[in-house]
């Protein structure tokens, strides 16, 4: 960082230039409105002040210097990596002519090192923060600017952060981070590390408040990591944004592996190996266009409904499709996503973590408008069942529906947990327990559908009618039991003669929805054609639904 | 009808009641000017349960007239097949086995079990699988269950290709000159191919449909045609007896549908044009054909009917020939089953073949004098499959029909299909998902419907054929009826590639794409009952963004007046009005007062489109001008290099794997043999190089895009 900041002094020197004319070049797009209208002013004072700039002069020109961040070169540079800079980003996230920028004449207040020095100092310092409308709707955002010092994090960095994330939690607005920074200002040292601190508090005041989403769009390593940790969903850019601890060559230093940047935290190891991230966007345009899409399945704060939009889709809409889908062999898979884009209103299901333990799959979706969590058993992978790490992703998933009024349909085919040692030692009781703890401790509409298997513990996990489910279906093809056929029949006529018939009577008795439903433990079994059909109707009338939890300080959730 | 109900037993009566309260496209069907007519005898007593060993859209085609007539059916079924369609609309349904063909629809002995153990009076099997097995006809007649189809002596006579131009010689019919006798070693090939004169073609003694079927211009591909051929003809008919004929070049496919019963009457029923193939399989086909007049529609109708009459035959049957540009016809091989196409031949004649094909079978004469045979306006079939028509004209594609809607809404059209949305097409059988045949007075009138309904059949979890079908009955060659058998090769010399867009047509399909993307942007902006929402974003008027297509970057400006779009693009101003239903897989809307029905396959949140417009998909992206221009610094993403690796273009199974790991190998040389759809398809090299790793052997079975072989 050291090294950086000498190198950047240099193109000081052309700072002059830039603002002259690179920099109304940028100012094309118009991002702040307000700098346009400073133009008449300034052109009134010009007449009045003489020899020194006046002070409408001097606002123009901070503001001038604000919108071009690093100066033109960085910029430029930023270009050439693929990325876009934090302006543009926050233009582009945005509707139009919607962002109210705050904090824009905010400076560093280093005094070491140089950084004292009037061209080291940056109007509105290296982020960009402020509020606007995405499909009108509110959200407050800040944007790191990697043109300035590396978008690394200042005192000032970190206040301006603190600033709209307390207003958005005020007003009840959810918070979006554009992440591209180097990491701490290391020049400033213990005020750096400090204003991390006074975000991670605020990740976590605000989590369950408002719905916070980061977007890694370049380095973001060390302590800074945290923030994207404790925020609800973080999504990457592919080959230009990294996630970690520490860098490849500390790494080399310090366990002698020989790993590259990619490697180590690029978007493909938090997508598919890590489960840091929740989902992989292909650049920057595409991820910021994307998130604007997403952004509309959310609530803007836990004090909101769901939001619901216009749909198309009919919400009596049949699905003859629904009727083959489940092979009449127990052992054949299908995919999960096949059932979930037929339901769904217009085939539209954002799902996230789509690489990460897919054995399970989760996301958001519409029914009739209405946004809902999509939680499903994936038959086509490991058979569904639930081990570790599908555990962890559908119960952070759960958790986060439950926390902002998103009801949740969960369509049930499980084996049931993964054996093995691997397991065992891995902790899959502890993690498993989250799973379960989610669904049981989740409010909001909860509706389950079992399509095939709904074996042993991992039946009563999955959104089961004793964990508060409040409309649970099984298709025909449905068999809750406690396992399958050739397992329990081995265990019930151990060492017995004609297993084959034993078997049979099992299944029989065993593999069909009448044993859940003679005891009411399924609401009713549905041709699966009718199954959107149901699930709008059933949304509608959970709408009011009420249900409260025990007064705790807070629950002691298995971690 | 009300006359025909009182004449009917109580047990019909209760079928027709059933009949009558299926809401399904069947009834559709029947009402539709398309239709023959299937008006049954009732005092004619015909069988009271016929089995139909087939599968698919021949199986529902036979049960449909079964229905009408009041007799029930019984479905065969291999277990992967158990919700099928045919399976679900018959009375009965019995399980003969696993998905293997060889395992079910051709296992005679639980066809023959399914017979007895159902009582089935009569078996009609469709076309391919057991149609033309004169042991199964042996089989049923032995047991006194009657074989709706030609007798034993008919079906070997014209099952079998060198035996069936003897005869055909001997009835006085036109032959093709070629060798008449079973070629035994290449050697032999290559002698006679040497004999009669480059080009030859060689094709199995047994085969049909194109397969085992080759034309070799020398000696090296007589040769290879030799070894595929009768690889193709032993695992497609367990006969690999192969023979050679001379080769017509640039013939017209042109076949009569004969019509003859028991007592010797023999009717033809005109012809049908099949001129369209790709890989001697038919694409289009129509009936009547632009190419023949009456004189020579008489001598080829007439040849035909010799030809049935000298082998007794009874059933309906279909003489194909070859005629060339001198009209000139030559016998090409006798089909002792329903044909494919059969329907374009009920819509000009009015009659039911299917009716027809069970009265001769229960024994009764014909109805109808040659004289009584009509002409009625022109009929055009397509057939839809399940294929990628952008390599090889089509090599199949296997899926799940997420979402499908036959055109049948609309008139004159008829579909007959055996699936339905979430139908599985496998890798075991046809990859055929419909025969789409239109109807009108003038051919004029059926072309035009079929591009209506073309337009109108959504398909969407598989890839097919569309695109091409579209192509070609709007191509110019087609439309004024300049067509071969060489057609597709000759019009599309480096592949077909789909609709090439004119410069009107880029602009109605950027117009579109832009009035779409801002109909979606506004709907998102549309949220119910929710006060927190600003509405200064609702109030905007004009949109600037730009629509990528292909390379080309269109700026368009659109402003809105209710669901009118006036889109700018390239000087022009486009008016685009429709209802804007964004759940519907149909996009009907009107360009500067044409109507157009475009369909929408996909949209993301990041501006791609992908329309179907004239029948091809093309991939758009619409962003606001901003977006655009940010686009610009987004880095190109490499795509892999394919020219070192070999995938499997078609899911199916490896025969063959002709190299191994350090091998060198020539551009264009085989590495491995893919078997999809009973047809052997070599896998070649794309350049000069050395084998790095094989990842199939033979007998495996492979997806679409399966790694195969990488070299270095």
């Amino acid at each position: 960082m050291a090294a950086f900041t000498v190198a950047r002094s240099s193109c000081r020197l052309l700072s002059g230039l830039r603002t002259s004319f690179g920099g109304l070049a940028r100012v094309k797009h118009g991002v702040v409105a307000a700098a346009a209208s400073q133009t008449s002013l300034q052109q009134h004072s010009r007449r009045y002040a003489v020899g020194h700039l006046s002070v409408h002069e001097r606002i123009d020109k901070k503001r001038k210097e604000a919108l071009v961040g690093g100066g033109q070169p960085r910029i430029d540079a930023q270009h050439k990596k693929g990325k876009l800079t934090a302006r543009e980003r926050i233009e582009l996230l945005l509707d139009p002519e919607s962002f109210v920028e705050y904090d824009m004449f905010v400076e560093h207040r280093c005094a070491d090192f140089g950084m004292e020095q009037d061209r080291n100092k940056f109007p509105g310092d290296s982020v960009v923060t402020g509020q606007g409308r995405i499909n009108g709707r509110l959200v407050y955002v800040f944007s790191q600017d990697f043109t300035v010092f590396g978008g690394s994090l200042s005192g000032a960095h970190a206040q301006k952060i603190c600033k709209v994330m307390d207003q958005a939690m005020m007003v009840g607005a959810p918070v979006i981070g554009l992440n591209d920074s180097g990491g701490a200002r290391i020049q400033e040292g213990v005020e750096s590390l400090a204003g991390y601190a006074d975000i991670f508090l605020r990740n976590v005041l605000a989590s369950g408040v408002v719905p916070q989403i980061s977007l890694i769009m370049g380095p973001c390593a060390g302590g800074a990591v945290y923030s994207p940790a404790l925020t609800d969903f973080t999504f990457m850019v592919k080959d230009t944004s990294y996630l970690f601890i520490t860098g490849p060559d500390v790494v080399k230093s310090v366990t002698n592996e020989d790993v590259t940047q990619e490697e180590l935290g690029g978007a493909k190891t938090h997508t598919t190996v890590s489960g840091v991230a929740h989902y992989a966007f292909e650049n920057d345009v595409d991820a910021l266009l994307n998130l604007r899409d997403f952004f509309n399945f959310l609530p803007l704060s836990n004090q909101d409904a769901a939001p619901v939009m216009e749909s198309h889709d009919p919400s009596d809409r049949l699905v003859p499709a629904m009727d083959t889908i489940v092979p009449s062999e127990t052992t054949k898979a299908y995919d999960m996503l096949d059932i979930i884009h037929g339901i769904v209103d217009e085939k539209n299901f954002f799902e996230i973590m789509p690489s990460y333990a897919k054995n399970i799959v989760v996301g958001f979706a519409r029914m009739n408008g209405r946004t809902v969590g999509i939680v499903g058993n994936q038959p086509k992978v490991a058979s569904g069942c639930l081990d570790i790490n599908s555990s962890v992703k559908g119960a952070r998933f759960v958790r986060f529906c439950d926390a902002f009024n998103i009801p949740i349909i969960t369509f049930v085919d499980v084996p049931g947990f993964l054996p093995g040692t691997a397991q065992e030692y891995g902790g899959i009781i502890r993690h498993g327990a989250k799973l379960l703890y989610a669904f049981a401790e989740a409010t909001v509409p909860k509706i389950t559908i079992i399509t095939r298997k709904a074996y042993g513990g991992a039946y009563d996990v999955m959104s089961s009618k004793h964990l508060r489910g409040d409309v649970n279906y099984a298709w025909p093809s449905a068999e809750v039991a406690v396992m399958g056929a050739k397992g329990a029949v081995q265990i019930i006529f151990r060492g017995k003669e004609n297993q084959a018939e034993a078997e049979a009577e099992y299944v029989e008795k065993f593999a069909n929805p009448f044993p859940a439903a003679v005891r009411g433990f399924v609401d009713d079994i549905i041709e699966p054609a009718t199954t959107r059909k149901r699930i709008c109707r059933d949304l509608e009338v959970l709408a009011s639904k009420k249900q409260v939890n025990p007064w705790k300080k807070h629950a002691n959730m298995p971690l | 009808m009300a006359a025909y109900i009182g004449a009917l037993s109580l047990r019909r009566l209760l079928v027709a009641v059933k009949n009558a309260s299926l809401p399904s496209r069947w009834q559709v069907v029947a009402n539709s000017a398309v239709s023959y007519s299937t008006v049954p005898d009732p005092h004619e007593k015909t069988f009271d349960k016929i089995l139909i060993a087939n599968r698919g859209e021949i199986a529902c085609r036979v049960m449909k007239t079964c229905r009408t007539m009041g007799i029930q059916t019984v479905a065969v079924h291999s277990d992967v097949d158990a919700s099928a369609v045919h399976v679900k609309m018959a009375d009965q349904a019995v399980c003969v086995g696993p998905a293997p063909t060889n395992k079910s629809y051709l296992n005679m002995d639980a066809i023959m079990e399914a017979v007895r153990s159902t009582g089935a009076q009569a078996v009609h099997p469709g076309y391919g699988f057991l149609s033309e097995n004169k042991e199964f006809a042996r089989r049923l007649a032995a047991e006194g269950v009657a074989f709706i189809g030609p007798d034993t002596h008919a079906i070997q006579a014209m099952g079998d290709k060198i035996e069936s131009k003897l005869i055909a010689k001997a009835a006085k019919v036109n032959t093709i000159p070629g060798f008449d006798g079973v070629v035994e070693t290449v050697e032999d090939a290559v002698k006679i191919a040497q004999d009669i004169g480059y080009p030859v073609m060689i094709k199995a003694s047994a085969g049909g449909g194109g397969k085992g079927m080759r034309i070799a211009w020398n000696e090296e591909e007589t040769r290879e045609g030799f070894r595929f051929s009768t690889q193709e003809a032993a695992s497609s008919f367990g006969d690999s007896r192969l023979l050679i004929e001379k080769f017509i070049d640039n013939p017209r496919h042109i076949e009569i549908q004969v019509l003859a019963d028991k007592h010797g009457n023999a009717l033809w029923l005109n012809e049908r044009e099949c001129s369209i193939q790709r890989r001697n399989q038919k694409v289009v086909e129509e009936a009547p054909s632009t190419f023949l007049d009456g004189a020579t529609r008489r001598a080829m109708g007439e040849q035909a009917v010799q030809l049935a009459q000298a082998v007794q035959y009874s059933s309906a049957g279909t003489v194909e020939f070859l005629v060339d540009s001198n009209k000139n016809f030559y016998f090409l091989e006798m089909n002792t089953r329903l044909q494919v196409e059969h329907p374009i031949t009920e819509c000009i004649t009015g009659l039911d073949l299917v009716q027809q094909m069970i009265r001769v079978a229960k024994g009764y004469p014909l109805l109808h004098k040659q004289e009584d045979i009509p002409i009625h306006g022109w009929a055009i079939e397509s057939r839809v499959y399940a294929e990628d028509p952008y390599k090889s004209f089509g090599l199949p594609s296997i899926g799940r029909l997420s979402q499908y809607q036959e055109p049948v809404n609309l008139s004159n059209v008829r579909v007959d299909s055996g699936i339905h949305e979430g139908s599985d097409i496998s890798i075991y059988y046809d990859p055929m998902i419909s025969k789409l045949v239109t109807y009108g007075a003038t051919r004029a009138e059926a072309l035009a419907k079929m591009e209506d309904a073309l337009d109108n059949y959504v398909i969407r979890g598989v890839t097919h054929n569309i695109p091409l079908l579209r192509e070609i009955i709007t191509h110019p060659r087609f439309i004024s009826g300049d067509i071969s058998t060489n057609f597709l090769p000759e019009v599309y010399p480096d592949g077909f590639k789909g609709h090439q867009l004119t410069a009107g047509g880029q602009k109605e399909l950027v117009a579109s794409a832009a009035a779409l993307h801002v109909a979606a942007q506004l709907r998102s902006q549309t949220f119910l009952g929710n006060l927190r929402v600003s509405n200064s974003t609702q109030e905007r008027r004009r949109w600037d963004l730009c629509v990528e297509l292909g390379q080309e970057r269109h700026p368009v400006v659109v402003s809105r007046t209710g669901h009118t779009y006036t889109v700018e693009v390239g000087g022009d101003r486009l008016e685009v009005s429709g209802e804007w239903d964004l759940a519907s897989p149909l996009l009907p809307l009107k360009i500067n007062n044409t109507h157009r029905m475009l369909q929408c396959l996909s949209r993301t949140a990041s501006g791609e489109v992908c329309l179907q417009y004239m029948g091809t998909s093309f991939k758009v992206r619409v962003l606001s001008q901003l977006a655009a221009e940010l686009s610009s610094f987004m880095p190109e993403k490499v795509p892999e290099d394919t020219s070192s690796i070999l995938r499997s273009p078609m899911p199916g199974s490896v025969v063959a794997v002709s190299v191994q790991p350090g091998d060198t190998v020539a551009a264009g040389q085989e590495i491995c043999v893919i078997e999809a759809m009973k047809m052997q398809n070599s896998m070649t090299a794309a350049k000069t190089g050395k084998v790095k790793s094989v990842h199939c052997k033979a007998g495996e079975t492979v997806g679409e895009g399966d790694l195969l072989v990488e070299l270095e």
